[in-house]
């Protein structure tokens, strides 16, 4: 059996899925056999090549999200939204509630400690999202694994079902949170 | 590209990998293959200190870890402490300061362990410049599996402090305002103290091989390095100390510009500059000013600041850095790793401590509120350097303002500057390899940024060259737009 081929990317997520995928310690060395890592945080490969699996954390809040997410859904035979984040914006949606120009002149203007406030205004700057999305509302997504993060039992679970040819489905244990 | 611009390329290296978050190098090389401006940027906006308001304070904790995953418990704490000062509360027990102490260590250690040996070691280990294919952790449990497994195991160790005490690995609840959530069972400190003794060892051969990597290479002493101010949290004895403490802040020259400042008096000395290019605060003394008060926080910071360490292993670790570095303060910028190592023993050290403490079992763990304030300010030493939380209420506690400054940001200015200096040692006047372009990565994972921290309010920094007239004056201005041409604005 050749190895599944992985790539994860962290889009407008607090790093934390990827943390509680590194929490299978030990148990990554016997995944090490069956997967191999492409595009990822954790190696150099910087551009994502054709894979068996894309693991997404974070939803997108800026036009660099939307395209390393085309980019992913291109590359990827199945598509997993891992975390609350990816699923339906997480923490970072919370900005929804506010304009865009309320948050950046808060941390620009009136935030205490500014030496001069300044808006920053270059023509350089990231094309931010009005509204931070689900990664569902840009691509086509396989799988949803929730949880904030997903527990490293439930990364195993899914990848186990994925490598034996089966229909993923996690107990109601592995998908209650707090 | 206008007709009016030079022949600059543009190089960009994105994501920056090997690091926590999202973050970019840009370069531009003219013709003569020289660098020309080499950055550092993050590359995202959250807004955290907009969309926090209107919220009840006793959830900013919670949120405010899920700024950052790989940390969660520094930001928990900061905010914890400041939520402390909202609810009238001075002075926890016993117990609940120790598990806090405790919680911190476990979240210390297990970074520092992911930065090494997860995220770093495969450029020691293989070369700056080597196979891309192999260059990460995968590769390190291949070739050194024994090596690779004590950071896996040193990690898991921390991470299993921090669910014992929060409930969970990551984003767990540990705080309540004024104390803690739950007590540590008997059956609890039993396990972890089981594991304590494996753990130190781990740390001692960490500490013995960075050492070892640092003291034995001459080429890694000036490796980015740059001689810059440090800031950090000491204890009232002057040593280490990660959760509470007063300010310290010394010159390059290990001349103290201020000592015991009580954290919540930050305003007084620190101060932010916005540059109209970029979304990317920049931290200075405020004292010293912004050409030559930028400063650098985190291990290498607090190694140097310290008087001592207050456990005997990391001690002894320490005390030979401080001979190494001889009278001076150790500047070198990949020396971050051997100091990072020598607290992940400290951390380890004082977690056998607190286990066989008997107070650590105990089940008082909540001080009575007092009145309740309208601001607290909560500080403390995260694996990457000193964090700032600081929050104001209204008479329905309800946040109305809130200000952080994340570790990673206090070093903003310094991973710029030891870019710059890895491209003009190594980089000019070649083209550019991919193995080439890893130093400087090389030199930003010294800092170990968490870039997920630092998105909280950062964006992308954009891409502007100045030219420079003898007398500094700026004689040209260089944009690069957001569809990559260059245009060239009047000074
Ligand atoms: S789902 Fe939770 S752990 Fe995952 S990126 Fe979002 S905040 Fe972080």
């Amino acid at each position: 059996m050749s190895k599944l081929r992985i790539a994860t990317t962290s889009l407008a997520g607090c790093f934390g899925c990827h943390m509680s995928f590194l929490d299978m310690d030990e148990q990554l060395l016997e995944l090490l056999k069956d997967v191999e890592f492409n595009r990822s945080p954790l190696t150099d490969i910087k551009q994502v090549g054709p894979c068996d699996i894309g693991l997404i954390e974070g939803g997108v809040c800026n036009a660099d999200n939307v395209h390393v997410l085309r980019e992913f859904r291109k590359q990827c035979r199945i598509l997993i939204a891992v975390g609350a984040c990816a699923i339906n914006g997480g923490v970072p949606a919370m900005r929804n509630h506010y304009t865009l120009t309320e948050c950046l002149e808060e941390s620009y203007l009136y935030n205490p400690g500014l030496d001069q406030p300044l808006m920053p205004n270059d023509p350089e700057l990231p094309l931010l999202l009005d509204k931070v999305h689900p990664i569902h509302d840009i691509v086509q997504v396989d799988y949803f694994l929730p949880g904030c993060p997903p527990t490293p039992e439930a990364f195993l679970q899914v990848l186990g079902a994925i490598l034996q040819g089966r229909e993923p489905s996690l107990p109601q244990a592995l998908i209650h949170y707090d | 590209m206008t007709d009016t611009a030079p022949n600059l390329r543009r190089i960009a290296i994105d994501p920056v990998t090997r690091v926590e978050g999202h973050g970019k190098i840009t370069l531009l090389q003219d013709e003569q293959l020289q660098i020309r401006e080499a950055r550092f940027h993050i590359v995202e906006f959250r807004g955290f200190e907009k969309f926090i308001q209107g919220r009840p304070f006793r959830e900013v904790p919670f949120f405010v870890q899920r700024l950052c995953g790989i940390c969660p418990v520094s930001h928990q704490l900061a905010a914890a402490k400041a939520v402390d000062q909202l609810v009238g509360v001075d002075t926890l027990t016993p117990t609940a300061l120790k598990l806090r102490r405790l919680l911190h260590f476990g979240q210390i250690l297990q970074s520092h362990a992911l930065h090494f040996f997860h995220l770093s070691s495969p450029d020691f280990l293989f070369g700056f410049g080597s196979d891309v294919a192999k260059r990460n952790i995968v590769g390190v449990l291949e070739q050194y599996p024994e090596l690779g497994m004590k950071g896996v195991k040193l990690r898991k160790y921390g991470q299993q402090i921090i669910a014992a005490i929060s409930g969970k690995r990551v984003h767990g609840m540990a705080t309540i305002p004024g104390g803690m959530n739950k007590p540590l069972t008997e059956d609890e400190r039993r396990q972890l103290l089981a594991g304590i003794e494996d753990a130190i060892g781990w740390c001692v051969d960490a500490v013995a091989l960075n050492e070892h990597i640092h003291t034995t290479h001459a080429a890694h002493r000036s490796f980015a390095t740059l001689r810059s101010n440090f800031l950090g949290m000491t204890g009232c004895r002057g040593e280490l100390e990660f959760y509470h403490g007063g300010l310290r802040a010394c010159s390059a020259d290990r001349t103290t510009l201020f000592d015991q400042l009580d954290y919540r008096n930050y305003n007084d000395v620190l101060r932010e500059e916005v540059r109209p290019w970029s979304y990317m605060k920049f931290p200075f003394l405020r004292d010293l000013g912004r050409d030559i008060g930028w400063y650098r926080v985190g291990p290498l910071a607090r190694i140097n600041l310290c008087d001592f360490i207050p456990t005997p292993l990391a001690e002894d670790a320490r005390l030979r850095f401080r001979a190494f570095a001889g009278g001076d303060y150790l500047h070198d910028t990949l020396a971050y790793h051997w100091a990072r190592m020598i607290e992940a023993l400290h951390c380890a050290e004082s977690i056998r401590e607190l286990l066989q403490d008997t107070e650590i079992t105990g089940t008082e763990l909540a001080a009575g509120h007092g009145t309740l304030r309208n601001e607290g300010i909560g500080v403390i030493e995260a694996p990457r350097g000193t964090l700032f939380h600081h929050y104001r209420i209204d008479d329905d506690g309800l946040i109305s303002q809130a200000n952080l400054i994340v570790s990673t940001t206090s070093n903003n200015q310094a991973m710029n500057e030891s870019i710059r200096a890895v491209a003009s040692s190594h980089l000019d006047g070649n083209e550019l390899t991919e193995g080439l372009l890893n130093h400087l990565e090389v030199a930003v994972r010294a800092y170990d940024p968490c870039l997920s921290c630092a998105t909280h309010a950062l964006g992308k920094m954009p891409l502007q060259l100045e030219l420079l007239a003898a007398d500094g004056s700026v004689t040209q201005r260089l944009y690069r737009h957001a569809d990559g041409s260059y245009e060239r604005l009047s000074a």
